[in-house]
This record gives structure tokens, sequence and C-alpha cells, in this order.
């Protein structure tokens, strides 16, 4: 095929199937909903969830929900992250430690943080920290298990090509595993990203005074389904956002990763 | 060379001692590897190997697979331990990696988020040697290898033969004195592997440094070597080392007459007794 000597034509085959798909299933879904005569408290049709969004995206009062949502997922992300990072540092480069902390953090993850939700709010009450500390505790591990993993995979004859040239050990975890283990890394953000969407609005579910997901609440309550599933578009658009920042950043500082696999296909 | 003295046994400390500080530049004596296996069974893969190394000299290892010659290579490098027996490095017992040593590998290990240029700075950096003076050897010996245009390309851009340069010019880049190369051109095609071999030549006889070219291939062996060492596997051990007088510069042309047959021979008579030819 021509195609695969142009990426640029590649991609806007890709995008214009995407978007026929998605234009057939919004007006089946209109015409069903029309059709069938299904309640617009069950199921609400796409224009009513399109007039929904507009007018939530007009009123201020939206803005300061989803300002508040972001920063508990972006905190939590942080804090998350971080500390998965670094305990992922220590655990990799201390097989002690190793023995001594590892079976407490799986137990930990092996708790559905659903349930330690309400401890949590009790703990940091009702403000945006529970939320942030939530998040966190979900964005820890994957950042976690991917560090350790991602530290132990330099392949065995790099380290051998550097040890018969004389290299420390500090030098063999600067010059070789630090940067084998960006892309287990990368993909442990990834994941963590996305889970801290999910972590934020689990919060607030908990007990909150504000946020999208004390919002999602609000309009339940009110059977206003089309203002609901507003909000969860503008949930999957913050998502999908993250998750693509986080893939950007990815194919910069991980390039190599991604060439290869070019490689592989292309030749 | 106090340390030497003091490393040999008893027995052989007053000729050997003296040759180590001379004129040998490595000294192999009763070296013994076991491996312990998953299974309790031990695998001698070295038994009693003895070898001495001059300076400037080109020594082939030629073997089938398993014969050890690659963990023969790996000791002398410094990574991997002996079971028993001696080893002088450059004067000196062997604890670990030189700084005098350069390593080519079976497969071109280059580091993927490097550039061709970055990668053979490895044991510059490594070996914190004056940066500024080390690049311009580095491009000069990208250049011999003709490279210079792929300078500032990764890995992923070059085919498997330009890896494979690069990773020689890594080995060569802090100028040891004793190169060590484990089958580096097994994985090329016939044509690239001819031209690197000339190529090795060339440098061997330039810079006139001191080359264990560990191979499979009995040609490229004799083509290239001033002691052929045949090894034999199940336990690995040395069956033969065959001084090659050919005269150098030695021409590509030269491996089809008859002197050329005749070494190539007297080695592969030695797999065929065992059974184990592979070449």
């Amino acid at each position: 095929m021509s195609a695969d000597s142009k990426p640029l034509n590649r991609l806007a085959g890709n995008l214009l199937v995407s978007l026929t798909t998605f234009v057939i299933f919004i007006i089946g879904w209109e015409a069903a909903v029309r059709g069938l005569g299904i309640s617009k408290i069950v199921l609400p049709p796409p224009s009513a969830v399109a007039v929904a969004l507009w007018e939530s995206l007009r009123e201020g009062e939206l803005h300061w929900h989803l300002a508040v949502t972001l920063y508990e997922v972006l905190a939590g992300f942080l804090v998350g992250s971080i500390g998965g990072l670094v305990l992922g540092f220590v655990i990799a480069l201390s097989p002690p430690i190793e023995r001594i902390f590892y079976p407490y953090v799986v137990a930990f993850q092996t708790i559905p943080k659903v349930a330690i939700a309400p401890i949590i709010v009790i703990w940091f009450g009702y403000g945006v920290a529970s939320k942030v500390v939530i998040t966190a505790t979900i964005a820890f591990f994957p950042l976690l298990a991917n560090t350790i993993i991602g530290l132990r995979a330099a392949p065995q004859d790099q380290v051998e090509m550097m040890v018969s040239c004389t290299a420390s050990r500090w030098q063999v975890f600067r010059m070789v595993r630090l940067l084998q283990a960006l892309p287990y890394i990368f993909v442990g953000l990834d994941v963590a990203i996305v889970l801290s969407v999910i972590g934020a609005i689990v919060g607030e579910f908990v007990g909150a005074k504000a946020g999208l997901g004390y919002l999602i609440l609000q309009k339940n309550f009110n059977f206003d389904m089309a203002g609901t599933f507003a909000i969860l578009i503008i949930l999957s658009v913050i998502g999908v956002g993250l998750h693509g920042l986080i893939g950007i950043a990815q194919r910069r500082i991980v390039f190599w990763m991604d060439m290869a696999g070019e490689r592989v296909v292309g030749a | 060379m106090n340390a030497v003295t003091q490393f040999v046994p008893a027995s052989l400390r007053q000729p050997r001692a003296d040759a180590a500080a001379t004129d040998c530049l490595v000294r192999i004596i009763g070296l013994e590897k076991i491996y312990q296996a998953k299974d309790g069974n031990d695998i001698h893969a070295l038994q009693n190997i003895n070898l001495d190394i001059q300076p400037a000299e080109f020594i082939s290892i030629v073997g089938p697979s398993g014969c050890g010659k690659t963990t023969l290579l790996k000791i002398l490098a410094g990574i991997l331990k002996r079971s028993a027996g001696d080893v002088i490095m450059l004067g000196r017992p062997l604890t670990g990696p030189s700084r005098e040593l350069g390593v080519v590998f079976q497969a071109p290990v280059l580091l993927p988020w490097r550039t061709v240029l970055q990668n053979v700075m490895v044991p510059v950096e490594v070996q914190k040697r004056h940066r500024g003076e080390f690049e311009a050897r580095a491009r000069q010996l990208i250049a011999m290898v003709g490279l210079s245009s792929f300078e500032n390309k990764y890995p992923f851009e070059l085919s498997g033969g330009m890896q494979q340069r690069v990773g020689i010019c890594r080995a060569l880049v802090h100028d040891p004195s004793f190169l060590l190369m484990d089958e580096p051109f097994g994985a090329l095609d016939a044509m690239t592997r001819e031209s690197m071999n000339e190529e090795l030549q060339r440098i061997w006889s330039e810079s006139r440094k001191t080359i264990l070219l560990v191979t499979h291939s009995i040609p490229e062996a004799v083509y290239l070597a001033d002691r052929v060492v045949v090894m034999t596997p199940r336990p690995g051990r040395i069956v033969d080392i065959i001084s090659v007088d050919l005269p150098r510069p030695r021409l590509l042309g030269m491996q089809t007459t008859a002197e050329f047959g005749r070494f190539v021979a007297r080695i592969r008579r030695h797999f065929t007794s065992a059974g184990t030819l592979d070449t």
C-alpha cells in the first residue's frame, strides 16, 4: 500500500473512520430514543445531552467544580506517583527493604480504595484534602510496581558491557538502569493518571462540598439525566486529555522505544 | 611487579614471574571454570587452560559452540569469576575489569538513547578521561569505519553491520593495549564480514594492539591470527595451538592458496575427529 509511506494520509484515514463511526453511533442513539419513546430520565437523547453540556459550560458554576476536581486529580496524581516512584527506587536498590516492606505494600494494594475512602474522608475532612489522599493511594501502586520492574529490566549484555569498561554500580545505574526504567515508568504514569480521575470522583461520591462527582450526585438526585451525561463527557475529555499529555511526554523522552517499533513495522 | 611474584605459586615463581615482567602480556595458568547447573550437575566449561599471549600478538580462538571460548573471554574481561587457576593480565594478577582493555561483544550492545558518537564515548565517560581529547579520537575511529555521516544518528537508524562497527569503535576509543573480541562478525553477511576482517587486520597492524579474537570461522581465524588456539567442548579445553606464519599483510585472495588450505585442514581435523564440526 502506498499509504504506508505517507503517515499523514494514514492518520487522516484513521480519523475519518473514527469520525464516521461516531456520527453513526450518535444518530442511531438519537433515533432509538425518539423512535422507541424512551423516557428522558432513563436515557437522554444526544441532543439533550449536548444542550445540557452547552448550558453547564456557559454557567460559571461548573467551572468551579471542574477546577476543584482537576486540582484533586493532579495533586493526588503528583503525590501518589512521586511516592510510588521514590519507594520504587528504594525497593529496587535495596533487597532488605523489599523483604520488609513489600508484603505490606501488596496487602495495602489488595484493599479496594473505595472501601477505605469513607475512613479517609473522616480523617481528612469533606474538603479537597481527603480526595487528594484517596487519589494518591490509587496512583501510588502503578508507579511503584513499574519502577521496580523497570529498574530491573536492563539487559544483562548492557550491564556486562558497562562493567567491562570498569563502570561502577552507580555508573551502571545512572547510565543504563535509569534509562531502561523510563518506558516502564511511563506505563505506570499512564495507568496512574487515568486511575486518578476515578479516585477523585470516588472521593467526591463518599462526601464532598464541591467537584464534578458532587455535581453528578446532585443532578442524579434531581433526575437531570442529560446533565449527568454532560458531566460524564467532561470527565472523559479530562481523562483522554491527561492520557494524551502523558503520551506526548513519553514520545519525547523515551523516543528510542517508539522509533524501534516503527522500524519493525516499517521494515 | 612484586604483586606478580606473590601471586604465582612458589614452584613456578622464578621463570614465570620473569616472563610476566618482561615479554608476556597475558599469562593464563591452569584456568578452570565450573558452572553449577540448575539440576545440580556441574558443567566443566574450561579445563586446565594454559596460554601465554605476547604483546602485539593476534590470537584467534576457534571452536564449536559450547567449547567455553566465550567463557574464557569473559573471564579475561574481568566480568566472570574463574573457579581455579591464575591469570596475569598486563603484568598484574587479574582481579576485575581493566581500563587497558577493550571488549567487542557478539551483539553490538549499543545504548539506544545515545547517538553513535555518544555510544563510542561510553568508556571515556565511565573512565572519566579527558572528553575533548578523546572525542577527536572517537570521530577519527567513526570515520575509519566509514560512519562519519552517522555520528549523530541513533542505533535504531543503523543496520546491524553499522551497529557492530560502532561497537568496535567503542572498544578502541580509550586506546586499550589489549582488545578482546567475541565473535564480533558472527551476525554479519559474508561480504561485510570479509571487509571487516580486512579492516581489523589494518587496525591491528597500524596500532600494534594485542588482539584476542573468538570466532567459529576457521578461515577467519587463520586469515587474521599469528596463532590459532583450537578448543573442543565438554570439557572446554585447548587441543592445539597453531602458529600461522603466512606473510603479512594478508590479502583476501590468499584464502584460496594451498598453504592457507593446509592450516584450515589441520584445524578442521580436530573437530571432525571430535565429531563436532560446525563450520
